[in-house]
């Protein structure tokens, strides 16, 4: 795709790193928090640039979280119609790597 | 949606059911200063543009499908208008 | 979604039955520290997208885009060929320090 924004394919994990406050915006966006976050590998280790998710599973900074993108983005909110291409679906635990 | 220039067709008589009956156009983006950006794409034609044309194309599926009123099929871009201006701020 | 800032309009009469009277804004996709930093005035000059706006933003204002077929859930977008509508115009970023 030509856009050159960085449409990550599937879900990803990220730290959450901040946050965006707007007041004029979508109806159904109102009362949702728009947070930053940075994309981040399987270590940790930042990748990417940075984007911004709608959290629906009340995330915080410094969080590690993982994101969902597309039209699936908005299925959380489920029947409303939200409109978002990235949302924080889960808060991470830990990742484990390899065997236990 | 992107801003591009369409600099010609392509015409493949074995292809999906779906893509008969319209256009195939060759689109070069073009970056905001006109300039060339990025390799050129295939967009069918939603819009009756033609080589010259400075075009909108959009590049998500149901939007391209729809446009070119082809539902549920193998298509990802459209050309959905032919643009008479474009204006910068700056 | 990504920040990006409103740099310019896109006029086209002949166009999907389903654009008409929709505002058609060119917007530049911002990194989160240039916003909120205030640096915001050089999103790079290449990367640009065409986008719907839904909540009447301006020139030069900081806003919301979100893209793919996302873009349609937003307000008077339903069932409208779009993949990137602007969904709020950005008041304030913060960054968490490190």
């Amino acid at each position: 795709m030509a856009t050159n924004c960085p449409l990550l394919t599937s879900m990803f994990l990220a730290k959450v790193v901040g946050n965006v406050v707007a007041t004029i915006k979508d109806p159904a966006l109102a009362g949702k928090k728009i947070l930053i976050v940075q994309p981040v590998n399987k270590t940790g280790a930042a990748r990417g640039e940075k984007l911004l998710a709608l959290d629906s599973v009340g995330a915080g900074a410094g969080e590690t979280v993982y994101c969902c993108r597309g039209r699936e983005a908005s299925f959380p909110w489920l029947p409303d119609e939200v409109p978002t291409e990235t949302s924080i679906v889960a808060i991470v635990d830990r990742v484990n790597i390899g065997k236990p | 949606m992107l801003i591009g220039r369409v600099i010609g067709d392509v015409v493949a008589t074995q292809k999906a059911p779906s893509h008969e009956g319209r256009k195939i156009l060759v689109v070069q983006p073009l970056n905001l200063d006109g300039t060339e950006r990025g390799e050129a794409l295939l967009a069918l034609d939603a819009a009756d543009a033609g080589v010259g044309d400075r075009v909108l194309v959009v590049t998500e599926g149901w939007s391209a499908m729809t446009a070119v009123e082809r539902p549920q099929s193998p298509i990802d871009m459209a050309v959905l208008g032919v643009i008479d201006s474009v204006n910068l701020t700056e | 979604m990504l920040l990006a800032k409103v740099v310019g309009t896109v006029v086209a009469t002949r166009k999907d039955p389903r654009l008409e009277g929709k505002k058609l804004l060119i917007v530049q996709p911002l990194a989160p520290e240039d916003v909120e930093s205030g640096r915001a005035g050089q999103p790079a000059k290449a990367n640009y997208l065409v986008a719907v706006d839904t909540v009447d933003a301006g020139y030069r204002e900081t806003v919301i885009i979100v893209q793919g077929s996302s873009a349609r859930m937003a307000s008077g977008c339903k069932d409208t060929p779009v993949d990137t509508a602007i969904v709020g115009i950005v008041d304030t970023v913060k960054l968490d320090a490190r």
